[in-house]
């Protein structure tokens, strides 16, 4: 068991603008409307590693953001987790096409961001963060992965809070077809181990292999089928209807991750 | 944070396959690394290729996960007794209670490549390519999770060349936790063409053997291996120790993808919170396993982090002249390679270097000698300003 508070969260996918939108389609007072994700520029960027940012930076950075807002805490200050499944998509094609070539001409700033850790890379030069940052993958499982490296992390005696970042973006043909990701899905969490302010408590607990929660609205179950980093979407809806409740998040086949979500 | 005992370890790589090979190799100063004649590249370097890799078959029912990397994996696996030790603490605390953390930077990236070129008229990848079980950058722990039969948390942490030394540290919160009884924890990054040539153009990669901590140093040489450690809770019938994992720690350059702080500002945060984490002074270390890389900033940097905080005496060297740099693997493998000083009173020596380097001021050891240690630090650093320090002890 691990008990944890959300201080903010950010937000940013199909039909998902950002969360002060997002909590009102979670919370069912607005209807949702799937539409292409928009994500935002990232202001935060220095000019040198905005001009080399592709959309999975640019997605990981956004809800980082926005969540860090919300939350009302100083970015450089944040330990961070972030979490994915693919990591850049677009720039992993175009390293295998590269190589594939008689020349393989690869380009540095290509090899540079292919690192899982890119995203944690650029935000942490972004916001001038020195604190630790972790870059994880499960495949499907990532952001529950993550939700429980950002556990340990907050638990192990570290004054500083926690922002857990998970993001997907869409990979180009031909690997889209082993590995279709619709659309671009971003979820961040400020997370604290006090409740000052926080918008909800969170209580895991690792159990048995369950049925994961499905999303109330069909729209958001399908994203939540069809993109990792959606996974986390039930939870996000049972903090938006301000209750408590608790939902089952896929861990892998051995584990699934029982997350009680109550008021602080 | 509470002592961590590490009661298996093994490691394979271009010195050869499991601890004797690597205890051996260390003492008698001798280099894995040879000229690349890995698969058709074409670049004039040297690399750390591990013998056989392509032989290795996996069992049937692992069939989808066939790649490079896995059979890397698989080939470590069977070393040092390591299946066995974990059985057993699979049998002792339950599929569940034990974790599978592990480190790696380029996956199975070489399968994607060979089926990039062989694309079919559509553009079709061809229809034996697996993403999930070979590409994806989580099939290492899936993979290695199925082979051991392990049900506790697992995930792959991908944070370039710490990746594998951060694993250490996820699995001790997991345990500070409760959630978890044992883990096992390392990494695996075999070659591939996305780090040769990529490493190539940033012009880091050694036309020659790679030198680190020398005057001349000119980059690095590529390795590839596989690191794994069981880590268990202190509990009634476990096995002996082989030594304990101290202290971590981690931290952010926050200052530029490839190049690390100049001042090596990153890695002195990283160093310092590990000797905390041990409740450890810097003159309680009695030798330090460096990054070590060989390009030309990287070691300059590091060496400045080493003044800072422990000064010139405490003796260090880095064994990537024997390994080259395995990258997602190196803080699995260079944990492994501490173990096995500690274990064996054996202080390694850096190899490859010709000629000191009058800026760099620490206690750089050339030749392997015997001497009785107590605990160990090792550093790991990656792109993207990722660090991270190991405190080891003897058992």
């Amino acid at each position: 068991m691990a008990t944890l508070f959300v201080q903010g969260i950010g937000l940013c996918g199909p039909g998902l603008a950002d969360w002060a939108q997002g909590a009102q389609v979670l919370g069912g007072q607005l209807a949702y409307a799937r539409t292409p994700t928009a994500v935002p520029p990232p202001a935060r960027l220095p000019a040198a590693e905005r001009r080399r940012a592709g959309a999975a930076i640019k997605i990981a950075l956004a809800v980082a953001d926005e969540a860090c807002q919300r939350g009302g805490i100083a970015p450089a200050l944040a330990a961070t987790v972030f979490a994915s499944s693919s990591g850049d998509g677009a720039n992993c094609h175009a390293l295998c096409e590269a190589l594939a070539g008689s020349d393989r001409l690869v380009s540095p700033t290509r090899f540079t961001n292919s690192v899982h850790n890119a995203a944690a890379g650029y935000w942490h030069i972004a916001v001038t963060g020195r604190a630790a940052s972790t870059s994880l993958c499960g495949f499907d499982t990532s952001f529950a992965a993550g939700l429980v490296e950002a556990a340990g992390q907050l638990h192990a005696d570290r004054s500083p809070p926690v922002l857990l970042v998970a993001s997907d973006t869409p990979y180009p043909e031909p690997l889209n077809a082993t590995r279709p990701l619709p659309d671009s899905l971003g979820v961040a969490l400020v997370l604290q181990r006090q409740g000052d302010g926080a918008l909800a408590r969170l209580t895991l607990a690792a159990q048995p292999p369950q049925a994961s929660t499905p999303c109330s609205d069909a729209g958001l179950e399908a994203l939540r089928q069809q993109i990792p980093a959606a996974r986390a979407l039930p939870l996000l809806e049972l903090i938006a209807r301000g209750g408590a409740g608790h939902v089952v998040l896929d861990c892998q086949t051995g584990l699934s991750l029982r997350v009680d979500v109550s008021q602080p | 944070m509470k002592p961590v005992a590490i009661t298996r370890m093994t490691v394979t790589s271009a010195l050869g396959a499991g601890n004797e090979t690597h205890l051996q190799a260390l003492r008698d100063g001798r280099s894995g690394l040879a000229p690349c004649r890995f698969e058709d590249v074409a670049l004039s370097c040297h690399v750390g290729e591990v013998a056989g890799v392509d032989a290795i078959a996996l069992p049937a029912e692992l069939e989808a996960y066939d790649c490079r990397n896995h059979r890397l994996a698989w080939l470590g696996l069977q070393q040092n007794g390591f299946r066995a030790a974990v059985r057993a603490a699979r049998e002792r605390h339950g599929s569940q209670r034990v974790a599978v953390l592990l480190g790696s930077s380029t996956s199975g990236i070489l399968q994607t490549e060979h089926a990039y070129r062989h694309r079919g008229p559509d553009g079709a990848l061809p229809a034996d390519f697996h993403y999930a079980e070979t590409h994806n950058t989580g099939s290492l722990a899936r993979f290695v999770a199925l082979a051991l039969q392990l049900d506790g948390p697992q995930w792959v942490v991908s944070t370039a060349c710490s990746s594998s030394a951060k694993v250490f540290a996820a699995a001790a919160r997991l345990m500070e936790l409760g959630w978890i009884d044992a883990a096992v924890v390392g990494g695996v990054d075999s070659l591939c063409l996305t780090t040769l040539y990529g490493f190539n153009s940033l012009e880091l990669l050694s036309p020659q053997i790679c030198r680190p901590w020398d005057a001349g140093r000119n980059g690095l040489s590529l390795g590839e291996a596989a690191a794994f450690a069981l880590l268990e809770r202190r509990s009634p019938g476990m096995a002996e120790p082989q030594g304990w994992l101290l202290g971590a720690g981690e931290s952010s350059d926050g200052f530029h993808m490839s190049s690390p702080l100049p001042d090596g500002g990153g890695a002195v945060a990283a160093m310092q919170q590990a000797l905390a984490g041990a409740g450890l002074q810097p003159g309680d270390i009695d030798y330090i396993n460096l990054h070590g890389t060989a390009t030309h900033n990287n070691d300059a940097a590091e060496d400045r982090a080493v003044q800072t905080v422990f000064g010139p005496a405490t003796p260090c060297s880095s064994t990537k002249g024997a390994t080259g740099h395995t990258l997602g693997a190196a803080g699995g493998v260079e944990a492994v390679l501490s173990l096995l000083a500690l274990q064996h009173g054996l202080l390694p020596g850096g190899l490859n270097r010709r000629q000191p380097d009058a800026e760099l001021q620490s206690n750089y050891v050339d030749h392997s000698r015997a001497a009785p240690l107590r605990r160990v630090l090792s550093n790991s650093f990656g792109f993207g300003g990722s660090n991270a320090s190991l405190v080891l002890g003897a058992a």
